[in-house]
């Protein structure tokens, strides 16, 4: 075992290369203008969720008979208190795509929280205990596996009755399963690593070197598979709420509006579409993010 | 490579156990699946039922009885048709299969010509106009494809028909919306893989003995790039049995998933149970016909 290679260098201050770091990160990702359009995006859309009920011109469930099916404002009875028009019952879409990021937002980070403290926790025992522990886990995940995701979790919203908690918490116990592939893939390359093996001559506890060194060399992978594992959460909670099993409630989400929108396509084209492109541009920021932030932070790409 | 085999069977059942469990779950994990089936009944109708239907029975035993039920391909009546569940679910499976076969092709018809040209013009304006392509394809929520295409070609230029599944033209909608899904996902793959093994040394051989280019891209470079391809193309297989769900309730198609979605709002779980099952079996099987596709086309596997 050599000890050599772990002594940082002499002459060089202990923070003064995790910085270096950190600020190459950063250049390799603003150079990018497809990153830094992702991100502008990103923030607009985090800004229109959290200042919603001060930024949207309308009340989202405000109806008006004499008002509704208004088309855009570039069209011919559009009006201009209507820009993007409103829906069959006169509420003004803007102001209902504006209030429904806060759910797809809201439930797409909540549940890849949920994934990850699940995945990640699994990935590392599996990776590190190795033997029965990480035969069962992988079983697990091989069944799970087996169900079309979407599927599974609308079964399970059903059985539980449509609410933004179940939805969190099925979407989130649906989508674990890659973090667990990922995490115990890195565990077990890392484990046999030089490191690892001096932490253990020097008496850590097994607990220690889970958590003190093999977790933290694994973030950049598990920050970039959680970019893109929110992005799969927007859409799938769209999707759910298409289905119609969405959050139980009246707030208006990307996913329904789109569903009640279809069935007036034919009359008012505006209804599903503007929905779906608050979605797509949402979803693709976050891509853009996510695949610039997974060329920036990993190693083998550069 | 016959232990290997075996192990794999005996994998394919420990998985199908798995499978049944999650399926007996979806209806215990609420805690009273009896409120959940008649949400309005009495107090005292609901205890008769419980009764009648075993739920006092201990959850062990309710699911060693479940295991049994779904081996004899019994999941009980559905509520709504008052018929026997499997047979409704099995009876729309062959719509639901030809939609995914369908997309499958042709994402894959349209994915790996694309994916090759991209890795081999790497860099070019192709590649990265391919690059594009794949951000948005990946971004779109499948269903909103799906109604922008029928806005697009039913109603603006009433060249195919709304929904329905009674004529070929009927088809090419809902087969392209679901192809949108994961052609993008596929072309990755392709282009990946392909720049993975473009530079090898025995590629270069290839080209140093003079091999025409296109002769090495598809006999060398192609064969060995197919084996990441053949397994992604399997777990995708999951992935467009969920896609074809929702494209089946766009287009209303009456294949499985539009039956499971109607049963889900009609909290007609013997459907529910049965469709879960079957369309897990499928992914379960497919996924084994992969894994020995696999041993056979990988000659590291194969000579063990």
């Amino acid at each position: 075992m050599s000890v050599g290679t772990l002594a940082p260098p002499l002459n060089v201050p202990a923070g003064a290369e995790r910085t270096d770091e950190r600020s190459r990160v950063w250049r390799k990702f603003v150079r990018n203008p497809a990153a830094l359009a992702g991100a502008v995006i990103l923030m607009l859309v985090v800004g229109a969720a959290i200042f919603a009920p001060w930024i949207a011109p309308h009340e989202p469930a405000r109806q008006s008979l004499i008002r509704r099916f208004t088309p855009p404002v570039w069209q011919d009875q559009g009006k201009s208190a209507h820009i993007l028009g409103t829906d069959q019952v006169g509420r003004d879409i803007l102001s209902r795509i504006i209030h429904g990021a806060r759910i797809s937002l809201l439930v797409g980070v909540a549940a890849v929280v949920v994934s990850l403290t699940v995945g990640v926790t699994l990935g590392l025992l599996s990776g590190f205990l190795q033997g029965r522990t990480d035969t069962v886990i992988m079983t697990v995940v091989d069944v799970w596996l087996s169900f079309p995701q979407l599927l599974l979790a609308l079964a399970f919203v059903a059985a539980l009755g449509p609410s933004v908690i179940t939805i969190i918490v099925v979407l989130g116990l649906t989508g674990w399963e890659r973090y667990t592939r990922v995490v115990r893939a890195e565990v077990l390359a890392l484990r046999e690593k030089e490191f690892v093996e001096a932490a253990r001559g020097l008496g850590s506890s097994s607990t220690r070197i889970v958590v003190r060194h093999l977790l933290p060399n694994t973030f950049s992978s598990i920050i970039v598979m959680s970019t893109l594992q929110v992005a799969q959460a927007i859409l799938q909670e769209a999707a759910l709420s298409f289905l119609g099993v969405g959050s139980g409630t009246a707030y208006p989400t990307w996913g329904q509006m789109i569903s009640l929108g279809r069935d007036f396509v034919s009359v008012a084209w505006w209804l599903p579409t503007f929905p779906g492109l608050a979605i797509l541009l949402t979803v693709l920021a976050i891509n853009l993010v996510g695949d610039r932030l997974r060329d920036a932070l990993d190693p083998r790409v550069q | 490579m016959l232990t290997l085999v075996v192990r794999r069977v005996v994998r394919l059942v420990v998985v199908l156990t798995g499978v049944t469990l999650v399926t007996f779950a979806i209806l215990h994990v609420s805690g009273d699946p009896v409120a959940l089936m008649m949400p309005e009944a009495p107090e005292s109708d609901r205890a008769v039922l419980r009764q009648n239907m075993g739920f006092n029975d201990p959850l062990p035993v309710q699911f060693v009885r479940f295991v049994g039920n779904t081996v004899r391909g019994n999941f009980g009546n559905s509520f709504f048709h008052r018929e026997p569940a499997l047979p409704l679910v099995v009876a729309r499976l062959p719509t639901t299969l030809l939609l995914t076969l369908f997309a499958m092709g042709l994402a894959l018809a349209i994915s790996v010509p694309v994916g090759i040209l991209s890795a081999v013009r790497r860099n070019s304006l192709f590649d990265h106009a391919s690059t594009l392509v794949v951000f948005f394809g990946t971004s779109m929520p499948v269903f909103w494809t799906g109604i922008m295409l029928i806005l697009l070609f039913a109603v603006q230029l009433r060249v195919l028909p709304v929904s329905g599944w009674e004529s070929w033209a009927a088809l090419v909608l809902p087969t392209f919306t679901l192809a949108t899904f994961s052609t993008p996902l596929l072309l990755r793959i392709v282009r990946s893989s392909m720049l993975e093994v473009i530079n090898l040394d025995y590629v270069r051989t290839a080209r140093a003995k003079g091999v025409s280019e296109w002769f090495i891209i598809c006999r060398h470079a192609l064969i060995n790039a197919a084996l990441p391809l053949v397994t992604v193309a399997g777990l995708q297989f999951g992935l467009l049995l969920g896609g074809a769900i929702i494209t089946e309730t766009v287009f209303a198609i009456p294949g499985t998933g539009r039956l499971i979605v109607g049963a889900i709002r009609q909290l007609d779980f013997p459907i529910v149970q049965a469709g879960v099952f079957i369309l897990a079996l499928i992914v379960v099987l497919v996924n084994f016909a992969v894994d020995m596709l696999y041993v056979y086309l990988n000659p590291q596997i194969r000579v063990r």
